[in-house]
């Protein structure tokens, strides 16, 4: 990760923030919208900086994952689901429910994760073709089951959506978050601080450990890694599950620390912007995180912007129209991805099925 | 002297090829242990079955007299046993201490510890004269370097057995008789080397025993001291073979192609020939010589269109062709054997006869209006293959079917089989048998008595000194001489690929 990037990145963060500023400085201090910016934007971030750090495991080890967005959205569910099961139908109280369903969103994305393996590492299928029959398939699931437990008469939960037991509460840093004003932002909940600790994390293990140093061989020359005595297949296996079960904790953030409920295509292409991060973040943690914060800046002002809409002065009305606003993300995605700045240097045995 | 290394009885079957047959091959304690054979004769299908990464259908591999069984590198790697691939395994991004360390790691508090491993590494290099730096990024490093770091990655596992696996195709002949220095050094320490080659005068200028292999079997165990090339090439092909190439003395007539200039960025951007300038005139033979990746495929691919070139011209028979498509290239009368013939030389799963007008289809006789002449095409690949003698059971069998020496002819055919003024062959016989070999090159000696100009690149030495009229030697993508093939030495022409610049003689950039 190079300065030229950071700097790349944090302009394009000044400038989203900038704008509500200056929209917004007439009715609130310029500080309190920056504040409630960055913390909206680190909250917002957490799926995509997870789903990053899961695309990083698998394509670090040589296996390219498009099916995050699939494993996020069939965790998203999954782990919904097992806390609705454990708090209205075993009736364990709030807290546990939640617990259970985020780790059932992690065992989800595990899931979904082994099966992409076996496509693309036993049976080599071409691992474009794997992500995409993920994606598919958690479209498919979800969209299904959320009908026929839900919405269909003599389901389970007989043609009503019971109560989710609420979303994961928020955890303060102790001394930090009682600073004025700015004390906001390190007021989070506990999949966005998991999701930041993961970054450093995974930065440690890539580059500091024996597990690291394999992962990386097997991403550059697997035949180089297995001359030495190492089971390639294995750590393949080993990594892309990891990378499902980061997919899956981000999955979670969707049904259980953002909002308490489920909704068919929640994940709304948030999978495939954490690939973009990826990439921009040039297959390294920190990077993939500083490209995730600037995905969750232009989040950040499409939900900011809402509050002050009456303010937007005429010249601007077309921002007055919250699906203008809402691209935002998604065409930051095409330009950055178009390679606006330095060359991204992918592993050089990413997406090759190894032949023994 | 005691035997440390035992291979008994090994046979290997590959779907369609008996690779090895009832094979034995011993190593003695710190001896230089030559295979010599052929491609596909056998000797890597034995060495990867020795360090674990082919299991035998029969047969029993022994060190210090005990019977081994290898089910993985792991295993051999354990028992003292090292490999240096032909192609060597090590990852460019990484730096020298990691590839070295990587599969057996030192850890502390569970981080790697880099800095020991480090220390390990000079302490190798000291040791047996492998003089690199631990830290460095490998890709960085130049090839003979890269293969220090693997002999050491093999030392640091305490290798008591090293094979090195055609180890000196990628060196200069300097880095060669350097590799061969360490070699002896080693065996000195009580190393034991296997060394596969299929150079015959590097076989009898370093090995103290020398095994042979042809078609999958031991022809042969055989010292150097009482053999000679004549008599190893024969026991490799079966059959007494000419090693030296019959031709005549060149009558160059008028330049065909005049290179001026010339620049060509490679895949990555970065320039990798930087403004050559030569001329190649009829009836002579011009071979560039050079170490591998020194400019020569980007070089040949602008020549031929293949690649846009920022900078200089192409003159052709007398026209500019600089950037010019390759169809009208080489309509302009331009033949081209190219380096990669499974890649760019022939579509493989086409019939032989297809194959053969991959450059002509849609001119008449083969095709008119847009529509395809079988029989055109038919007669002209029975013609050919007979002219050239093509070994294939039909015309109509798929490419891919054929051996590399009769795939090599189908190109050569129907490059040749049609008006041409100039061939640029770019390593016509890398991967070649010995037969192929001789006749390739006889080809090429009658093309140029016939009046054409010939372009050859290779990256083998003798390959070059005994086809070239004039030899222009690339190093790091400048030509730095040209000079007239009887007047230089072996010796100059290393030198000058290694980068050193020809005293007497002018500097084509200066």
């Amino acid at each position: 990760m190079d300065w030229r990037r950071f700097g790349f990145i944090a302009l394009i963060i000044a400038i989203l923030f900038s704008v509500v500023v200056l929209i917004g400085k007439a009715q609130i201090s310029p500080l309190i919208i920056i504040t409630s910016m960055m913390a909206t934007t680190i909250a917002v971030a957490t799926p995509l900086t997870l789903g990053a750090l899961s695309g990083l495991y698998c394509e670090r080890a040589g296996v390219v994952n498009i099916g995050i967005e699939g494993m996020m959205l069939a965790a998203a569910f999954f782990g919904w689901l097992a806390a609705i099961y454990m708090n209205t139908i075993f009736l364990f109280a709030p807290m546990p429910s939640l617990i259970v369903g985020v780790i059932a969103a992690i065992l989800t994305g595990g899931l979904f994760a082994l099966l992409h393996a076996a496509l693309s590492v036993t049976f080599k299928v071409d691992q474009i073709i794997g992500g995409t029959v993920i994606n598919i398939l958690a479209v498919g699931i979800t969209g299904f089951l959320n009908r026929q437990l839900f919405f269909e008469k003599g389901s389970i939960f007989g043609g009503n959506v019971p109560h989710a037991p609420g979303v994961l509460p928020r955890i303060d840093i102790p001394i930090l978050a009682d600073i004025p004003v700015i004390g906001r932002i390190f007021d989070q909940q506990p999949i966005t601080w998991a999701a930041i600790l993961l970054v450093f994390v995974t930065h440690i293990v890539l580059f500091y450990t024996r597990w690291g140093l394999r992962t990386r061989a097997v991403g550059e020359h697997p035949r180089a890694a297995d001359t030495v005595g190492i089971n390639v297949f294995y750590m393949r296996y080993a990594n892309v599950i990891i990378g499902g079960m980061m997919a899956g904790l981000g999955g979670a953030y969707f049904t259980l620390e953002s909002v308490p409920s489920f909704e068919p295509l929640m994940t709304n292409g948030r999978g495939f912007i954490a690939l973009a991060a990826m990439i921009f973040g040039n297959w390294t943690p920190f990077g993939a995180w500083a490209a995730a914060l600037v995905f969750g800046a232009a989040q950040a002002l499409q939900i900011n912007m809402q509050f002050f809409r009456e303010a937007i002065p005429p010249q601007l009305a077309i921002l007055q129209i919250s699906y203008v606003v809402g691209l935002t993300p998604y065409i930051l995605t095409m330009l950055i991805l178009t390679g606006i700045i330095g060359k991204n240097i992918p592993p050089a045995a990413d997406g090759q099925p190894y032949e023994k | 002297m005691t035997i440390v290394l035992e291979a008994k009885n090994i046979t290997k079957q590959f779907p369609g090829v008996l690779a090895n047959d009832n094979v034995d091959f011993d190593l003695r304690q710190g001896e230089i242990h030559a295979m010599l054979g052929e491609n596909g004769a056998g000797k890597t299908t034995l060495m990867n079955i020795i360090y674990g990464l082919y299991r035998p259908d029969a047969g029993q591999v022994s060190v210090d007299g005990q019977p081994i069984v290898i089910h993985s590198p792991k295993d051999s790697i354990q028992h003292g046993i090292g490999m240096v691939h032909q192609h060597f395994m090590l990852i460019p991004v990484f730096s020298v201490a990691e590839n070295i360390m990587l599969g057996d790691e030192t850890t502390r508090y569970g981080a790697l510890d880099r800095k020991t491993v480090a220390q390990r590494v000079r302490e190798l290099s000291h040791q047996y004269g492998l003089d690199v730096d631990p830290h460095a990024l490998v890709g960085q490093l130049p090839v003979g370097l890269q293969q220090r770091v693997e002999i050491i990655k093999t030392l640091y596992r305490d290798a008591k057995i090293l094979i090195l696996d055609e180890p000196t195709a990628v060196l200069t002949p300097q880095e060669a008789e350097d590799l061969f220095r360490i070699m002896r050094e080693l065996t000195e320490k009580g190393v034991s080397i296997i060394f596969i080659t299929h150079k015959l005068k590097e076989v009898l200028a370093v090995a103290d025993r020398i095994t042979v292999m042809r078609a999958g079997k031991v022809v042969g165990t055989v010292k150097p001291k009482e053999t000679s090339e004549k008599k190893l090439a024969a026991l490799m092909v079966g059959r007494e073979v000419i090693l030296k190439v019959e031709k005549g003395r060149a009558k160059p007539g008028a330049e065909v192609l005049k290179v001026d200039g010339l620049k060509v960025h490679d895949k990555r951007g970065l320039e990798s020939v930087s403004g050559v300038s030569f001329s190649v005139r009829a009836g002579e033979v011009l071979g560039i010589a050079g170490v591998q990746g020194n400019g020569q495929t980007e070089l040949v691919e602008a020549l031929t269109g293949l690649t846009h070139s920022p900078g200089g011209q192409v003159w052709f028979a007398g026209s500019d062709v600089t950037n010019r498509m390759p169809r009208t290239i080489t309509e302009t009368g331009m033949a081209h054997i190219p380096e990669d013939r499974l890649r760019h030389g022939l579509v493989l799963s086409y019939a032989v006869a297809d194959n053969m007008v991959l450059n002509t289809y849609y001119l008449p006789p083969f095709g008119v209006g847009g529509i395809l002449q079988p029989k055109a095409i038919d007669a002209n690949a029975r013609k050919l293959v007979q002219e050239f003698d093509v070994r294939t059971p039909s015309p109509y069998v798929p490419t891919s079917k054929l051996s590399g020496g009769n795939q090599q002819k189908v190109i050569v055919a129907r490059e040749l089989s049609r008006e041409v003024k100039l061939l640029i062959a770019n390593q016509p016989t890398r991967g070649l048998d010995v037969g192929s070999i001789e006749y390739i090159h006889k080809e090429i000696v009658a093309m140029r008595d016939r009046g054409l100009g010939v372009l050859l690149v290779s990256a083998e030495l003798d390959e070059i000194m005994a086809l070239s009229d004039r030899i222009a030697v690339m190093y790091r993508g400048q030509i730095v001489t040209i000079a007239e093939a009887g007047k230089v030495t072996r010796e100059q022409l290393g030198l000058w690929m290694a980068g050193a610049h020809p005293e007497g003689l002018s500097h084509p950039h200066t």
